[in-house]
């Protein structure tokens, strides 16, 4: 195996005045720049459009930005179109450009932003945005055999319910509608695989195996079965309901993701959360990842059919939701969150009980960590499999588990120190090989490291109150991130003077991953597709919204 | 590997005894808000107004609740002066739509009741909880309840999720592959009213706008065992709940 690069591995604090500097140095016309707004470090407005892949390239390529998602906006009487990154150490940056709402057509970024190529696809299914170069736009989210191009269902002039009759009614099935097939040779087909399939229960993802036999040669993904208009439901309706749609529309994981649109709400109102309920969320948010990566973990062993250690996987993974729905009322966490820190505290035992859950929740894991290194039959199934090298993930942006176990340490945690992480002592886990195995060590890792948090935030709490008044008084709008189980997940929320949401977008981690799913299907045999799609470990509702 | 069937058993039976007895373990359903008397009618309203989905509605000086558009938010019940009663069963399904007819499936079913799940557009949340029935504390083959993955197959849909747009044909297309007699039942308060999503562009507000549905089972997400009790109606083992003592009227 070659050795990784160390610019991948190391990771350093970017310093935002220098990068400002050489930002103005290279594009000395054009851009212009403001700090600190909203929850964004850095803002660079863009004078004319036909430099935007060139200042994009330069913070992801060359400055080692990472990169975070496309937001747009429709205002009044022009876009907003920001793409956001991260600079390690220093925040987040906005690359900012506005033009009229008559105009439509903008260079696309991703032919050097490859992490970008979704976001494109999205805001041209819904925005009918067009993006100039981009070489496969069309049948995305809105599915081509069921509706018709141009529907940009997005757009301001749709209000919401009026329209579901009238999207109907405008839609035209495309009963022509085939999908675009690359392999050629001879004897080649594609076996579809899905939305409704997998022994019983499975998310509703469709997958086009392009096959010549033995070996598929490519998988390609559909997804957005699950497509519910989160971010245009949420439109018009007060924060505080549309705090049950973040909950809600990705479960597996609702801390994290309301978590994140509480802070986006915290920032616009200039809030600062007690530090009790910092501490809590802290708890709260590594108890999901501690389910979460445990799932995750049963998801593994059921695919490579070893059915004991499924089966004890899923008791720690039961046991865990149940200590979830002792302390808090929920099996899922519902109903915590909310802009002013957490809506209930909790007793001394209570959090004691949850530390005895967690810990014997760590003990099990451990023997079963043990004992699946012992089972050679189980580790074929999972080394050298599904690999994606570390450039591959650098080059298309992978979070989470997924991009941790192939060299990244992106890890919102450590590179933002969101919430109160800086003052607690945990470690990231980090493996280079890229495979199935690699992956479920990092799992592994992740779950012990959250226990570990979940001790000194129990350890560390001191008394005082859990909530702090939070009225939205300014209009504006304000980004809110957080690491949830999957990865790095941003939301945007825009909000008016009476409170209501204007715009909310949410960018999440399930829905940047997809995009390097195909990487790791190239060239491997069909037995082998469930193992890869667990060790991914995904979720289609929470890519879908 | 021989040690994986040693350690197998070393951990001994997990399962519950439901539907034998009750499962006493505390976290296996959340629990719901359920009808409660306060002392005024003011303080009933009160209570009804934290309902971000209006399923409590106050009558007099009762707060009652329809527990089908019940999301499980808890507003009720933690940080609100007038807290509502909780109980903590989970035993929830009952007949769709308005008539009193229920049709259970014959005796022959009760050994080997074959069920499909179709994620319509569901948060994961449902869906994790009916994997969950597989899992060694729930174990629903004991019971003669098993999931398939062809609807050729399939006595029983179990639909998750408000039925996306992108969903509504493999929906349809998975009802119609099943042979007769077969049951619908919805899991979940997205699946039987459409939840926090209700009926917009994307979504068509619940199974029951896209196929007859026979059974619901309410809650955001229902506990493994309020899906078991479902499927248990289903063959006449268990009964449904009323709607009266869902505080209906």
């Amino acid at each position: 195996m070659t050795p990784v690069p160390s610019s991948l591995l190391m990771r350093q604090r970017i310093d935002l005045d220098a990068l400002a500097a050489a930002i103005q140095e290279r594009f000395p016309a054009g851009v212009s720049l403001s700090r600190e707004t909203a929850g964004v470090s850095l803002s660079i407005a863009l004078g004319e459009r036909s430099i935007l892949p060139s200042v994009c390239k330069f913070l992801f390529w060359d400055s080692a930005c990472s990169f975070g998602g496309i937001v747009v906006e429709e205002r009044a009487t022009n876009w907003r179109i920001s793409y956001l990154f991260l600079a390690t150490g220093s925040g987040w940056i906005e690359v900012v450009l506005q033009m009229p709402t008559a105009e439509s057509v903008i260079p696309t970024v991703s032919s050097e932003v490859h992490a970008a190529d979704w976001h494109e696809r999205e805001a041209e299914d819904l925005f009918g945005l067009q993006f100039e170069g981009h070489p496969r736009l069309g049948d995305f989210i809105l599915h081509d055999q069921i509706w018709s191009e141009g529907l940009a269902p997005h757009r301001k002039p749709h209000r919401k319910l009026m329209d579901a009759h009238e999207f109907r009614l405008r839609r035209r099935a495309n009963s022509e509608w085939r999908p675009v097939l690359v392999v050629r040779d001879p004897g080649a087909f594609a076996m579809p695989v899905g939305p409704v399939y997998e022994g019983g229960v499975g998310e509703s993802l469709h997958f086009l195996l392009e096959t010549v036999g033995e070996d598929v040669v490519r998988a390609v993904p559909r997804l957005f079965y699950n497509f519910r208009g989160l971010e245009k439901i949420a439109e018009g309706r007060a924060a505080s309901d549309v705090l049950l749609l973040a909950e809600r529309f990705a479960a597996t994981s609702a801390f994290a993701h309301s978590l994140a649109f509480s802070r986006a709400v915290e920032t616009l109102c200039g809030v600062e959360v007690p530090a009790r309920s910092k501490h809590l969320r802290v708890l709260l948010a590594e108890l999901e990842r501690l389910r979460h990566h445990t799932g995750a973990i049963t998801g593994i062993c059921e695919s490579t059919a070893l059915a004991v250690a499924a089966s004890q996987a899923a008791i720690v993974e039961e046991q865990l939701l149940r200590a979830s729905c002792r302390l808090t009322g929920h099996r899922y966490l519902f109903g915590l969150n909310t802009p002013g820190g957490l809506r209930r505290d909790f007793t001394r035992d209570e959090l004691r009980d949850l530390l005895a859950s967690a810990d014997s929740a760590v003990h099990e894991l451990q023997v079963l960590e043990k004992r699946l290194r012992l089972t050679s039959s189980f580790l074929d199934r999972l080394e050298d499999v599904g690999v994606i090298e570390p450039e591959k993930a650098r080059d298309l942006n992978l979070l989470g588990p997924v991009g941790r176990a192939s060299g990244r340490c992106h890890d919102l945690r450590r590179e933002s120190s969101y919430g109160g992480y800086d003052e607690f002592a945990f470690e990231v886990p980090r493996e280079t090989e890229g495979d199935g195995y690699a992956r479920l060590r990092v799992l592994f890792g992740e779950a012990y490291q959250s226990a570990k948090l979940i001790r000194q935030a129990v350890e560390r709490l001191q008394p005082g109150p859990v909530l702090a008044a939070c009225e939205p008084r300014l209009s504006g709008a304000a980004v809110g991130w957080a690491e949830a189980p999957i990865g790095a997940t941003l939301h945007w929320v825009r909000l008016d003077e009476a409170g209501t949401v204007e715009r909310y977008r949410v960018i999440t981690p399930s829905f940047n991953n997809w995009l390097g799913f195909h990487v790791a299907v190239e060239d491997f045999a069909f037995q082998d597709f469930p193992i890869i799609l667990a060790t991914f470990g995904l979720s289609a509702t929470e890519c879908d919204r | 590997m021989s040690f994986w069937f040693w350690n197998g058993l070393r951990k001994g039976v997990q399962t519950t005894r439901y539907p034998r007895a009750p499962e006493p373990a505390p976290g296996v359903s959340p629990g719901r808000p359920v009808t409660t008397d306060f002392r005024s009618s003011e303080d009933a309203s009160q209570a009804a107004a934290v309902c971000p989905t209006g399923a409590i509605v106050a009558r007099g000086k009762s707060a009652f609740v329809d527990v089908r558009l019940c999301i499980h938010c808890q507003r009720c019940h933690f940080g609100s002066p007038h807290a509502l009663a909780w109980q903590s069963d989970y035993e929830w399904t009952t007949v769709a739509g308005e008539g009193p007819t229920y049709r259970p499936l014959p005796n022959a079913y009760r050994g080997s009741l074959h069920v499909i799940v179709v994620d319509a557009g569901d948060c994961g949340a449902c869906l994790h909880e009916v994997k969950q029935l597989n899992n060694p504390f729930y174990n629903m083959h004991r019971l003669g309840i098993f999931l398939t993955p062809t609807p050729r197959a399939a006595d029983v849909l179990l639909v998750v999720g408000p039925v996306s747009e992108n969903m509504r044909v493999p929906l349809l297309k998975t009802y119609e592959a099943m042979p007769d007699p077969k049951r619908v039942l919805a899991v979940g308060a997205c699946a039987i009213t459409g939840g926090v999503f209700g009926r917009t562009f994307m979504s068509a507000g619940g199974v029951s706008s896209v196929l007859p549905v026979d059974l619901e089972i309410p809650g955001d997400p229902p506990p493994p065992l309020a899906i078991l009790h479902g499927l248990l109606v289903v063959t006449d083992r268990k009964s449904p709940i009323g709607r009266e003592s869902l505080g209906g009227t």
